[in-house]
């Protein structure tokens, strides 16, 4: 009996990761066509972006601020308290930015897309869609996606902007390190390498995001319960993948 | 590129020929044959289950029999390229059973939604269209409202004007007056009749409401069990000898048709230690 659940569950498995590999080759293709409708792109990027702008910001205030807190009182045993802004700097750009950014990001706007997308199935709107001629992929699912993997970067950006200055808020404002030190410390230590690191991460995580919130929002149960049930799967698979792929990065850019 | 108009009833604009269907080996059709003939309004009736909105995605080529011919506008649905597929639906026009009205644009954008999508029309052209369209189904002043601010018989009535703002051949009714007021239903009753005697569009009905059919159908065909069981001008089945004819049209839980779901015996689940 176990056994054949395990067979089961492994079919599934293999199948839903066909399904969605089929997906995404068919939301390629639309996103190409999707590219011919701008506005659409535009409005997706104020949903998925814009409205995830405050709590970016907040949460990249107050992880400056404890990476401030934190660093002072790891550097200062080794008497190295000057080197705040270059530890702050490395880590908002390389791990903490696109990461948290990330996760966040399958929060809020994940999640929205998700079950926007199920109710809309549900509705049969889709299908509405479809019976006109207009096909849901390249006007539903493709400007989403893109808008997604457009506004992810520029929030993982944002992020660590707003990180930094946490940092500086602590360091600087209430620790006492000087202003001056902070940042050519920070300017010396920060390569173009490690800026590239974060980009491609934040790219990476918001096009891997995206996906998985389409194709959840796609491919659910048209009822109550599966739009509830896609909108839970696409925040633990998002977060999930999210960490599991932040290792693989992290280790190709060493 | 619209075809030479023709006469009502002379040919068949819609060809379904010995359909069978199913769906997880559950059966929905077994040689189904249904013909709507240009210019008419063709009721197709049956009990809930019946797969009265199956059949209206084989007609639109949402899904695909597994044997049998389903011919729109005289070629095989199935044998057309997804773009095929596609202008045979601009041809066509659908109403769903709950308006599935786009519900992050107004009413205005939502009739305008095909228009925009399919041609370049000047904005003052649209909106001239689209103001028609509403005005048509009583709705012009609601143009503005968002679908979450409508009445369901508001919804479906937007619904109708978004349905015919293409000027479709077809237009194909899902369940058009399930959950109606009596005046909504009266309403979308005299617009169904409307749209086939101003326009010309020929009109699948597909419905449980026996006798609001009745009064506007000009053909129509009892469905159960997968296939058709009578067929024939409401005013003809009503006449019908069949007990299903009967049975569906008095609205009877006795007869060919079963009410219940199979069970175990009764007398013996409720007496007996059966646990279900």
């Amino acid at each position: 009996m176990s056994n054949r659940v395990r067979h089961g569950t492994l079919l599934e498995g293999v199948r839903k990761f066909g399904v969605t590999g089929i997906f995404f080759v068919r939301l390629l293709a639309a996103s190409v066509a999707a590219l011919a409708r701008p506005g659409l792109i535009v409005a997706q990027i104020f949903n998925a972006g814009g409205r995830s702008l405050i709590i970016i910001m907040l949460s990249g205030l107050f992880t400056g601020m404890v990476l401030g807190l934190l660093g002072q009182d790891v550097l200062q045993r080794f008497g190295a308290e000057t080197a705040l802004g270059q530890l702050a700097a490395l880590a908002l750009l390389k791990q903490l930015g696109p990461v948290l950014t990330a996760l966040l990001f399958a929060c809020r706007a994940g999640t929205a897309l998700t079950s926007e997308i199920g109710l809309m199935k549900a509705t049969d709107q889709l299908t509405a869609m479809e019976v006109m001629a207009v096909d849901p992929m390249s006007y539903v699912a493709a400007p989403r996606f893109l808008g997604g993997v457009i506004a992810m970067p520029l929030l993982a950006a944002i992020f660590n902007v707003i990180g930094l200055f946490g940092a500086h808020l602590i360091g600087v404002g209430l620790l006492g390190i000087d202003r001056g030190t902070f940042w050519s410390n920070t300017q010396s230590a920060v390569g173009l390498h490690d800026v590239t690191e974060g980009i491609v991460k934040s790219v990476v995580f918001g096009a891997v995001i995206s996906l998985i919130a389409v194709n959840e929002g796609y491919q659910c149960e048209p009822t109550a319960e599966g739009v509830g049930l896609a909108t839970t799967r696409t925040v633990v698979a998002s977060s999930v993948l999210t960490l599991l792929l932040d290792y693989v990065l992290t280790a190709a850019f060493m | 590129m619209q075809p030479a108009p023709s006469a009502p009833g002379d040919d068949a604009v819609v060809d379904v020929r010995d359909v069978h269907y199913a769906i997880d080996g559950r059966p929905i059709f077994a040689g189904l044959n249904i013909r709507v003939r240009r210019g008419l309004i063709t009721a197709v009736m049956g009990p809930s289950g019946t797969g009265k909105t199956t059949l209206l995605r084989l007609i639109t080529g949402q899904l695909f029999a597994d044997r049998g011919r389903v011919s729109v506008f005289g070629r095989d649905v199935a044998s057309l390229s997804s773009s095929e597929i596609y202008a045979v639906r601009k041809r066509t026009g659908m109403l769903f059973q709950n308006g599935a009205l786009l519900t992050d644009i107004d009413v205005f954008e939502n009739v305008a939604f095909p228009v925009r999508e399919h041609t370049d029309l000047p904005e003052s052209v649209i909106r001239k269209l689209v103001l028609t369209k509403l005005e048509a189904v009583g709705l012009r002043g609601a143009a503005r409202l968002m679908p979450g601010e409508l009445s369901g018989g508001m919804a479906r009535r937007v619904a109708l004007a978004r349905a015919i703002v293409m000027d479709p051949e077809v237009l194909l009714y899902d369940e058009p007056f399930v959950g109606l007021d009596p005046i909504s239903l009266g309403v979308i009753l005299r617009l169904i009749k409307q749209m086939n005697q101003a326009l010309g569009i020929t009109s699948i009905v597909v419905s449980h409401d026996v006798q609001e059919l009745a009064t506007i159908a000009d053909e129509s065909y009892l469905l159960s069990g997968g296939c058709v069981v009578a067929s024939g001008t409401p005013q003809q089945l009503a006449k019908s000898d069949s007990e299903t004819v009967h049975q569906f049209m008095t609205g009877s839980a006795e007869g060919p048709v079963k009410f219940h779901y199979p069970a175990p015996d009764y007398a013996g689940q409720l007496l007996g230690a059966d646990e279900g």
